[in-house]
């Protein structure tokens, strides 16, 4: 397949308009702008729907309206944005509408910095919004996979009716990278009956919601979006292994950094030492057992967790996988500064001595 | 025998959960007998509010979206651009409306959004037990300014259809109240003709409803409909705010 020269942003706008995308509402905010702009440009000529709203508030309602009546809806921003979206998304959690939310990461806390940021992981895995609700989260550490995700992003929504977040560094949305286009994977999906789209010659009215004033119903419903979770972790975790296999220290990263990982795999491999890579695909739901089989493992004797994040966030998930049974080490770097090549290598070491 | 008066098609059976007196339940019924009457009640997706009118899309007898406070011009927005030939409506209460939501309400009207607001402004946030509104009235009682608002801590009440009436997008405002017949047939021919305005493309309509909570005022219903037309009518004039012939008004 022939390779075309896209910057990350523009490509993923580009990947939903194929997935067909019908509606984009969206907010400026740096690293993402392209995203919205690509959209205002593109999206109405495949006829569709852009609309620049006044706020994220109203971008993710708009979203929501859209989604309940059975549109195939779609908003991005990045990190202080996302953060106003959190309302709307425990709505659309509550409602069980699809939709597809990008977030292009900035550092933070607050304004923080326009440059790449991971710390908006708890936020994208814990829910973010008031109650319990998940999103299925997937993380891309390159361009095509990016596009690759977004574009699937829409079934996944719609097979579970269920917001997907596509999380990745701001790096990835303002980098060009040569990228394929692969065909639009199809799921066998639902019909969307529950839609408002007026009733017409319905027999009842349909009523997009997630008010339960009865509590016997609202934990009704809780579980069955709890069981729609668990289907969610049964069928949907993803992950990638780089020479895992007789790996003494595990890098555990995603996104930029499990990129920058790869030069750390080959220059400390090429020194003879046994390192390898556990790269999250899905941050939610999150390859616990995998990692948790991992660190069953005899040859391997530590990890090392790698985040753009100061206090490190995925650590807490890598924790609760490896549990205790070998040492964790961390590095990690926020504000829009990324770990280097040799902060890896010299971490591994410190972690093979301590391993030992 | 002859049928001189029968519930409107345009809402269920399920029963109104308002307190006597309050003036929802009128209201939902005039919504309810225009979309009826304009054949658009099949066709129709309705958003309601977070206050007393949650329940709303339990007796609309129509396709219906609940949204968070304040959110639902942003909601009707999503449904109304991809469902430009519906007829589309949202109904808020004063906070709802002018306070939480006030961002969305002013959007959508600046942008000219195709569809219909029935904003019941009864002065007063209903539903969690009478606290201060953006719309009470200077020297009225809520339980957060208990011993009356004053300009001074709070600022002049908002006219919301005034306000929105700035707005180019904003083809249609009137300010109507249900207190007796003669009003409550001039409130159904204006959220009527709402509709109609809304299904000809004109622009964003916006009916401004004056309505009771006698539970929160602490009054009895009859006391509740005085107080209004004492109180309410003059901050709040009755009448057309704002209406623009339809071929200027018409956003391209
Ligand atoms: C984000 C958020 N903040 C606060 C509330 C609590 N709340 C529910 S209804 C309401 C006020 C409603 O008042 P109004 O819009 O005037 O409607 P009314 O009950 O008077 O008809 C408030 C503050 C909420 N549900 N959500
Ligand atoms: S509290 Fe007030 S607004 Fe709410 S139902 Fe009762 S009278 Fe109506
Ligand atoms: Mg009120």
């Amino acid at each position: 397949m022939e390779k075309e020269l896209w910057k990350g942003n523009e490509a993923i706008a580009e990947a939903a308009i194929r997935a067909g995308c019908d509606c984009f509402f969206g907010y400026p905010i740096t690293p993402q702008s392209e995203v919205p702009e690509y959209m205002s440009a593109h999206l109405p000529k495949a006829g569709g729907v852009f609309l620049q709203s006044e706020s994220e508030v109203a971008a993710i309602n708009m979203v929501y309206g859209a989604a309940g009546a059975g549109m195939r809806a779609m908003t991005s921003s990045s990190s202080p944005g996302i953060s106003l979206k959190q309302e709307g998304i425990t709505y659309i959690a509550g409602a069980e509408l699809p939709c597809v939310i990008v977030n292009c990461m900035r550092g933070g806390p607050g304004l923080g910095t326009i440059q790449p940021g991971q710390g908006d992981y708890y936020q994208a895995t814990r829910g973010g919004g008031n109650g319990d609700y998940r999103t299925l989260v997937l993380s891309p550490s390159n361009v095509q996979e990016a596009v690759d995700f977004v574009q699937e992003a829409f079934d996944i929504a719609d097979q579970y009716r269920n917001p997907v977040m596509v999380v990745m560094d701001g790096l990835i949305g303002q980098m060009m990278e040569p990228i394929e286009w692969h065909p639009v994977p199809k799921r066998d999906l639902p019909p969307k009956d529950w839609a408002t789209t007026g009733r017409k010659d319905r027999d009842h009215n349909n009523i997009i919601n997630s008010l339960y004033m009865d509590p016997n119903e609202c934990d009704r419903h809780n579980e069955h979006l709890a069981e729609k979770y668990a289907l969610m972790e049964k069928n949907e975790v993803r992950w990638e292994e780089k020479e895992c296999e007789d790996a003494e220290v595990i890098i555990t990263a995603y996104g930029t950094p499990a990129r920058i990982a790869l030069t750390a795999l080959e220059t400390l491999r090429a020194e003879g030492l046994k390192v390898g890579l556990f790269r999250p695909i899905t941050l939610w739901p999150f390859p616990e057992a995998a990692l948790r089989k991992l660190s069953k493992a005899d040859h391997v004797k530590a990890f090392v967790d790698v985040e753009m994040s100061s206090t490190g966030q995925m650590i807490d998930d890598v924790r609760l996988s490896v549990e205790g049974r070998k040492p964790i080490r961390y590095l990690g770097h926020a504000g829009g500064v990324m770990p280097t090549v040799e902060e890896m290598v010299d971490a591994v070491k410190a972690a093979l001595k301590e391993g030992k | 025998m002859a049928i001189v008066y029968e519930k409107s098609r345009g809402l269920t059976d399920e029963e109104l959960h308002y307190c006597p007196g309050c003036h929802h339940g009128i209201i939902h019924k005039l919504v309810a007998e225009s979309l009826v009457e304009l054949g658009l009640l099949d066709d129709a997706i309705g958003v309601c509010p977070v206050g007393c009118s949650v329940f709303a899309y339990k007796y609309f007898n129509c396709d219906m979206q609940e949204a968070a406070h304040g959110r639902a011009p942003a909601v009707a927005t999503g449904i109304k651009r991809t469902h430009p030939h519906q007829a589309v409506f949202t109904y808020q209460g004063d906070g709802d409306l002018a306070s939480i939501g006030a961002a969305e309400i002013v959007h959508a009207a600046m942008r000219g959004e195709k569809f219909t607001t029935i904003f019941v402004n009864n002065a007063i946030y209903g539903m969690t037990g009478g606290q201060m509104a953006p719309t009470t009235l200077i020297g009225q009682k809520a339980t957060t300014c208990q011993t009356g608002r004053t300009k001074e801590q709070a600022g002049m009440p908002i006219r919301m259809a005034e306000l929105l009436s700035t707005l180019e997008g904003c083809v249609y405002a009137e300010r109507v109240c249900v207190t007796d017949i003669a009003n409550i047939n001039k409130a159904k021919k204006a959220i009527k003709k709402a509709f109609q305005k809304q299904m000809n493309g004109e622009g964003f309509t916006f009916i401004e409803v004056l309505s009771t909570c006698p539970t929160n005022w602490g009054m009895t219903p009859l006391k509740a409909v005085e107080w209004l037309k004492d109180n309410m009518v003059p901050y709040y004039p009755l009448g057309v705010i704002k209406e623009t012939a339809p071929e200027t008004a018409e956003v391209k």
